[in-house]
């Protein structure tokens, strides 16, 4: 198998190489035989996915069959390893990530090629860059981290197992989506950088890009979040974000991804920020390669720095490399990308659209320096200082905040100029409206002059609830226009207003989620915890719960040996829930793990949820008694509700306008300047 | 009076005000040893109204000082030291050798009666400087600090700068320098919008156009 396996990726290194060249060599050359050529590079670019995948097929099939023989399978799973995490063996591992990424390129790349007809000039250029990328991974897996190198010596009977960690139904999403996301940045990339070297004219790259950006960022964003889930529901430390490197890695090209997004909209409207643009998307695809070389290198220690080699020289020299082409094409061709407008207001669109790039990219600016602080530490003062949580809770915090404001006002703005005296018509209610969430607030008893994070979070509080009144502000006024001009009710009315500009109220459906995201973490200095040693019948009081442990019992499969509390949950003198925390010692591994239980608490508080999250540390040693740990975490299932809401207005993004509506009566339809005026 | 000073200190050094601290309390000391009466004395108000600001402050953050919110905060102040890359605090994997250590030191140093600077300086000395989740605020480590606000500084000049050299770039002219008139623009902008939609797909449909003429010039048999 492994020589399958390996002949696969050394035939898609060649297929690439040739798809690279000879495509590079069609694009510059002007005599007849560059079309045919160029034609053989697009087939040798399809070709390589048939290769890739079957590689990966090869490795997946070992990981089934328990091929030990081959060295990755034999450190990434084992016998009594359950199906759905043989397969996740594939992106387990350093090797066999690197496969996948590669598979996900080979991927993409596949689609790109067969639709090529929709601009073959444009698209030759895309498929070149796509196939360096292409060469670039496939020269990692045939020569640095080759996934199927195989054991010396006697063939063991069993592997070592797959790192406990990874063993929960989220690892086996949550790569694959991030990988996506990462992944898919690199076709806007060869889009943005094939249009830039041929001076492409118009927008037309952006439109074709469109689809490709907003699904990758979708994914990105989903893969992002269900890595902050899995953190909640496994690593057992009652949190969802440690700003652990390689968190802020995911973190870094989707708010460059999210910068592009909003600024692309100026290129497309008012033909600005073309220069801006461009560095945006080379910035995002660079960070995804950022994130990889985090993940894979070592070079940060991380909790999730699952694996670490040599590879990271490869990537540096990768970056430094694209940086290099990306800025010389900039500078070389830069009088082509010109902007066409001027800015012709300060409040306006354009300018909020400016500010929030501002806001996203100093974000991104402070997780990539405190990111790589230890190292620059390291270099100058002769020793690595950490850079946690603390410090990017007060540096990022605060920026976060001012774009929660401008996520508000932005939706406000007309392109060009708006009127301060619209501004001030439309942002008044929501305005009030969010200024009473602080009012009640404070008198439920939140001081927010007590404590800097008790300050954020009524701050948050504020913001978001701006931001979400101003989405239905938006929706209900486009909506009373419609419902008057065609006697729909109001929310028929508001799903057409919708279907007349996706991008618009789909855009506005994201922003919705992300409010209620951040009501999510504004919960975090409401955070309550308590520990201690329960035997049968001992209570635990945290907040209005109690928590009586009934029991503790013990399981056993092949794959591991488990022991569960049994707690069972109070509230007001009555039982509303039973939880098992559980402790597993997996038996391939010898290596034991926590798997908190959790219990969101919607029946009981609804707006005002809870997560009861409950731990099973482990026995005294000492007293030999269990410790449970219980965490009382307010308002974070929401943070999932907005992933889902956020998700959901990517969807509506993406669904094509309806015409415009059909108006019964006689006279044309005239609606205000603000509805449906544009993105 | 101890537990008064203790929340003041909490207080402000949560908010990263060392340099206040000791700026309040040399002042106060000042105070205290007469000199600088004269000043003071010419200041009743200035005085009542620090001494009231004092009052309040110390007011509202009664309690905050206690030990176990202390506890919490250095514990969330530091790393554990295994190597796990956690908080101190948040260290919970199984079979952790420091994490316990590391917070019974922590207890047995406030039971002390330590204050937070030499409590953090004793793990310092025992793990590292890596032991402490955030770069300090001295040397070199400033720079970590000053960095973010720095960029966003220099991001906010330069966003203003382009607006406004956006806003003072002269209006586009005609060939001929007879610049345009503004009621025109949304028409312009029209009529740009249309031109790029041209340029799109005006290449393809030139093609086809001229591929039409050949056929026409071929069949008239010209």
């Amino acid at each position: 198998m492994s020589q399958i396996g390996s002949f696969a990726l050394l035939l898609a290194l060649g297929l690439s190489a040739y798809s690279f060249l000879a495509g590079l060599l069609a694009l510059f050359s002007k005599d007849a035989a560059s079309a045919r050529l160029g034609e053989t590079a697009r087939r040798a670019g399809i070709a390589t996915f048939a290769a890739v995948l079957l590689a990966a097929i090869v490795l997946v099939v070992s990981a089934f069959s328990d091929d030990f023989s081959i060295a990755y399978i034999f450190h990434h799973s084992n016998r009594d390893l359950p199906p759905a995490y043989k397969f996740a063996v594939l992106w387990s591992g350093q090797e066999g990530s690197l496969l996948f990424w590669s598979l996900l390129l080979a991927g993409y790349g596949f689609v790109l090629r067969l639709r090529y007809k929709t601009d073959q000039q444009l698209f030759a250029h895309a498929s070149v860059v796509i196939a360096a990328v292409q060469v670039f991974f496939l020269l990692i897996l045939n020569f640095a981290a080759h996934p199927f190198g195989v054991i010396q010596g006697p063939l063991p009977q069993d592997g070592t197992g797959l790192n406990p960690l990874l063993q929960y139904p989220e690892m086996v999403i949550h790569p694959p989506m991030l990988y996506l996301g990462y992944v898919g940045f690199t076709v806007p990339f060869a889009f943005a950088l094939g249009a830039l070297i041929m001076k492409y004219p118009g927008e037309k790259w952006i439109h074709i890009t469109r689809r490709w950006t907003m699904v990758t960022w979708c994914f990105l964003t989903v893969g992002v979040f269900l890595g902050a889930h899995w953190a909640y529901a496994v690593l057992g430390w009652g949190g969802y974000w440690g700003w652990d490197p390689v968190e802020n890695a995911s973190l870094m090209p989707w708010l460059t991804g999210t910068a592009f997004l909003h600024s692309v909209m100026m290129q497309e409207k008012r033909g600005m920020l073309k220069v801006w643009n461009m560095a945006l998307i080379f910035a995002t695809f660079l960070l995804s390669m950022v994130g990889t070389f985090l993940t894979r290198s070592g070079v940060i220690s991380s909790v999730h720095a699952f694996a670490q080699s040599s590879i990271g020289s490869w990537f540096l020299v990768f970056i430094a490399l694209t940086l290099a082409v990306c800025t010389y094409f900039l500078v070389l061709n830069r009088s082509h990308l010109k902007s066409e407008h001027k800015l012709e207001a300060l409040v306006s669109r354009e300018s909020s659209f400016l500010f929030n790039n501002l806001l996203l990219l100093t974000l991104c600016f402070t997780i990539l320096w405190g990111t790589f602080f230890p190292i620059l530490s390291e270099f100058v003062q002769g020793h690595k200082v950490t850079v946690g949580p603390p410090f990017f809770n007060r540096v990022a915090v605060p920026v976060a905040l001012l774009l929660l404001l401008l996520t508000a006002i932005g939706p406000l703005l007309a392109w060009r100029k708006t009127s301060l005296e619209s501004l001030k018509r439309n942002f008044l209610y929501p305005a009030i409206g969010a200024l009473s969430i602080g009012g009640m607030m404070i008198l439920f008893g939140v001081r927010p002059w007590e404590d800097p994070s008790y300050f954020y979070a009524t701050m948050a509080a504020v913001l978001s609830a701006l931001v979400m009144f101003t989405v239905i502000s938006e929706f209900l006024r486009g909506g009373r226009v419609i419902a008057g001009k065609t006697q729909q009710n109001l929310f028929s009315a508001m799903l057409q207003l919708c279907h007349r500009n996706t991008r618009r109220y789909g855009g506005y459906i994201v922003h919705f989620g992300v409010a209620l995201v951040v009501i999510g973490i504004l919960g975090t200095p409401f955070n309550k915890e308590v520990e201690k040693e329960m035997g049968f019948g001992d209570k635990i009081s945290i907040g209005p719960y109690t928590l009586v442990c009934q029991s503790y019992t013990q399981d056993d499969n092949p794959n591991y040996g488990n022991e569960w509390a049994i707690i069972n949950v109070f509230r007001g003198g009555k039982q509303i829930t039973t939880m098992y925390p559980e402790r597993r010692f997996y038996k391939a591994s010898q290596q034991p793990q926590t798997l908190p239980r959790i219990y969101p608490s919607f029946r009981e508080d609804l707006f005002l949820v809870t997560d009861v999250y409950l731990v099973y540390e482990g026995k005294n040693e000492t007293t030999g008694r269990p410790i449970i740990k219980a965490h009382l975490n307010p308002l974070v299932p929401w943070i999932w509700i907005g992933l889902i809401i956020m998700v959901f207005g990517t969807i509506v993004a993406l669904v094509p306008n309806a015409v415009a509506v059909q108006v019964a009566a006689t006279t044309p339809v005239r609606a205000p300047a603000h509805v449906g005026a544009g993105d | 009076m101890k537990s008064s000073n203790h929340a003041l200190e909490f207080v402000l050094k949560g908010r990263g005000f060392n340099r206040a601290v000791s700026a309040t309390k040399s002042r106060t000391a000042l105070a205290f040893e007469g000199r600088g009466a004269k000043t003071q004395a010419k200041k009743p108000a200035r005085q009542a109204l620090h001494a009231l600001i004092l009052t309040t402050t110390v007011f509202l953050f009664m309690g905050a000082g206690d030990d176990s919110a202390r506890f919490k905060d250095l514990g969330h102040r530091m790393m554990c030291a295994c190597g796990c890359s956690q908080i101190l605090l948040e260290c919970n994997h199984v079979g952790c050798t420091y994490s316990d250590k590391m917070r019974d030191q922590l207890q047995a140093a406030l039971d002390k009666g330590n204050n937070d600077d030499l409590i953090l300086q004793g793990f310092v000395q025992d793990y590292g400087p890596t032991v402490i989740a955030a770069p300090t605020a001295t040397g070199f480590n400033r720079v970590a600090w000053i960095m973010p606000f720095a960029a966003l500084a220099f991001g906010v000049t330069f966003v203003v700068y382009v607006v406004r050299s956006w806003k003072n770039r002269p209006t586009p002219a005609l060939a001929d320098g007879i610049p345009i008139p503004r009621g025109n623009e949304d028409e312009l902008d029209e009529f740009r919008r249309r031109a790029r939609e041209a340029t799109m797909g005006g290449e393809r449909k030139l093609l086809e156009l001229l591929a039409s003429q050949r056929q026409i010039v071929e069949a008239s048999g010209f």
